[in-house]
């Protein structure tokens, strides 16, 4: 409309000409930016539809969330506190604490003194090593399944958190290597020098040096590991039944077709993905480093 | 002079080396073993006749396993399934991760928290998702998805029993395109803006930018995240658990799950193992490429 209108007034004269110029390509550039707002938050929701329709049906009652769906109900916590009740929801979650914590706290304190050496006191071996641990990682778990469960058995570890801690540091290690000693390589290395100039050995180098000032960087690196730990299922379905099953497991559980327990599945699936989401969102650009190795920055 | 110059840092070498190795060798020894037992393990069992159910039949079994196995239908059957799945929910993945990274590149009021939703699937739970999946969005009579298809008058689909593999693969591609577009917004970041306003200057569309700059700068992550996928794609395990089970029939069964079949469910270590090496090889094939794409990088 305002087009012809301004076609038509530029046919008379100069001047209209000249604001023809200079309103049109604003306005389109207001369209299209209205339509990239549009267009961003419908595929941002769209995506994100399956995780808020979830935590929706975990305040419904169970005959409300197998309802038509719908936006409006009385929320409740029924379903939480059922959760809890019935299946004993806390045991399951500090299955999936301790698993998780304790080996990202194992495989820190494994890769802190190789990452150390590999960035700090680099030979020629260090870039293979570095290689061939990141090599490891292409391992499918299907490929090793049989003798890890064999060996599980014979050591008594089937079922085990121990078993699980095991496998998840190990699982775990060459990423938490890899990501340290970035982060390490980063660091000005005048800054260690200065420190063994004033005598500090290098133990209180590591300790009041390198830790300190690299605390950032380790910490984004425990975090992945704990959320790599706590996603995992391969393992723990396979290697876990009940007294040390994760969350992972417990909710695998409803997956058995007897009834439908969509509001106490969501519940629960929400208290298990909550912390999850909230660490990645906080570690989003540090992950990309770990999970690429170093490929993308 | 010169000679204690030398000894001395023939020394020191000697000394750094030693620091090194007892510095390095937890994570070596650990992780050499974590690798070369199992896999030793494996590939013994796979030659071997060993069945959990039936102690008396024992010994060498030379590459009988492997004959089987390649005899058997259901091993075509889960390859041509894992194939599918990878090659399917790749191509969603990258193309719409290359898209998406585009899209949330421009600038729009509120683009961090709606990145920030659109990365969230990445990070929730295997289990987690493909049960929100079956149960709330594609159960064939209350799920979102069957409301949405009947209000428009259209017949509600039953994902699991008609389209038992599409429906792994929808669940797959929602858990993985987030990781593309996470890895490609990254990469994305590093684009020249000056390169991108001079050939809009030389009067470059849209469309001719996205094919001539923007994708050449994402060729390198592109790759990055097609071998990354690839390696977990193989061998995707806790999504068909959860949900068919493999079925109906083998429809979905992939060969992790083949495996998982013949080594808990039947007790047949060896052709579990035989199996398994099949599983690694191809894993391998992937990996060979994306290590020395990291070694290039390491270089640089």
């Amino acid at each position: 409309m305002t087009t012809v209108k301004t076609k038509t007034l530029a046919g008379d004269g100069q001047a209209p000409a000249v604001s023809v110029l200079r309103t049109s390509p604003m306005r389109s550039a207001r369209t299209r930016r209205l339509g990239l707002t549009v267009l961003g938050w419908a595929i941002a929701c769209l995506i994100f539809f399956p995780i808020f329709w979830m935590v929706l049906t975990g305040f419904k009652t169970e005959s409300a969330a197998i309802a038509d769906p719908s936006l409006i109900f009385s929320p409740t916590l029924e379903s939480y506190i059922e959760v809890q009740a019935r299946a004993d929801y806390f045991k399951f979650a500090l299955n999936s604490v301790v698993v998780a914590f304790g080996s990202t706290l194992a495989a820190l304190l494994i890769a802190i003194p190789a990452a150390y050496s590999m960035a700090f006191l680099p030979t020629k071996r260090t870039k293979g090593t570095l290689l061939w641990m990141l090599s490891t990682k292409m391992l499918p778990p299907v490929g090793v399944l049989v003798p890890i469960y064999l060996l599980f058995r014979d050591f008594g570890l089937l079922d085990t958190r121990t078993g699980l801690v095991i496998v998840y540091t190990l699982m775990n290690l060459p990423i938490v290597v890899w990501m340290l000693y970035t982060f390490f390589k980063d660091l000005p290395k005048d800054i260690l020098e200065a420190g063994r100039m004033d005598g500090a050995s290098t133990l209180q180098e590591v300790m009041f040096l390198l830790l300190p000032l690299t605390l950032p960087g380790i910490a984004s690196t425990g975090l992945l590991s704990v959320i790599l730990s706590w996603n995992e299922a391969f393992w723990s379905l396979n290697l876990t039944s009940s007294n040390a099953a994760p969350l992972t497991a417990y909710i695998a559980s409803f997956s058995s077709p007897e009834g439908l327990f969509w509001a106490k599945l969501s519940a629960a699936s929400t208290m298990a993905i909550a912390p999850i989401l909230v660490f990645g969102w906080l570690t989003q650009k540090q992950m990309v480093r770990g999970l690429t190795f170093g490929a993308v920055k | 002079m010169g000679q204690i110059m030398t000894k001395t840092r023939a020394a020191g070498r000697t000394v750094g080396g030693l620091r090194t190795l007892s510095l390095q060798a937890p994570a070596v020894t650990l992780l050499f073993l974590w690798m070369i037992v199992p896999l030793a393990m494996t590939v013994w069992f796979s030659l071997q006749r060993y069945n959990l159910l039936m102690p008396e039949m024992t010994g060498f079994a030379g590459l009988e396993n492997y004959r089987y196995l390649f005899t058997d239908p259901a091993l075509w059957t889960a390859m041509g399934n894992t194939l599918l799945l990878v090659g399917a929910v790749l191509a969603i993945t990258v193309v719409g991760g290359t898209l998406l990274a585009v899209l949330f590149q421009q600038e729009f009021p509120g683009r961090g928290v709606a990145r920030v939703l659109a990365i969230s699937p990445f990070f929730v739970m295997p289990t987690v998702s493909a049960l929100v999946w079956k149960n709330m969005m594609m159960h064939p009579s209350n799920g979102v998805l069957s409301w949405v298809a009947e209000s428009f008058g259209l017949p509600a689909v039953d994902w699991f029993s008609s389209l038992p593999l599409t429906s792994i693969i929808i669940i797959v591609a929602w858990q993985w395109l987030p990781f593309a577009l996470l890895i490609l917004l990254t990469a994305i970041q590093s684009l020249d803006d000056d390169q991108v306003e001079a050939a809009r200057m030389d009067g470059a569309g849209p469309v001719a930018i996205f094919f001539f700059i923007t994708l050449p700068h994402l060729k390198r992550a592109i790759s990055v995240v097609i071998m990354i996928e690839m390696i977990f794609l193989l061998t995707i395990f806790a999504e068909i658990f959860v949900t068919t089970s493999g079925g109906p029939g083998l429809a979905t069964t992939n060969l992790a799950f083949l495996i998982y079949i013949q080594a808990l469910l039947d007790f047949d270590v060896g052709m579990a193992s035989a199996g398994g090496v099949i599983a690694i090889i191809l894993a391998n094939i992937v990996a060979i490429f994306l290590v020395r794409m990291v070694a290039k990088n390491l270089e640089s």
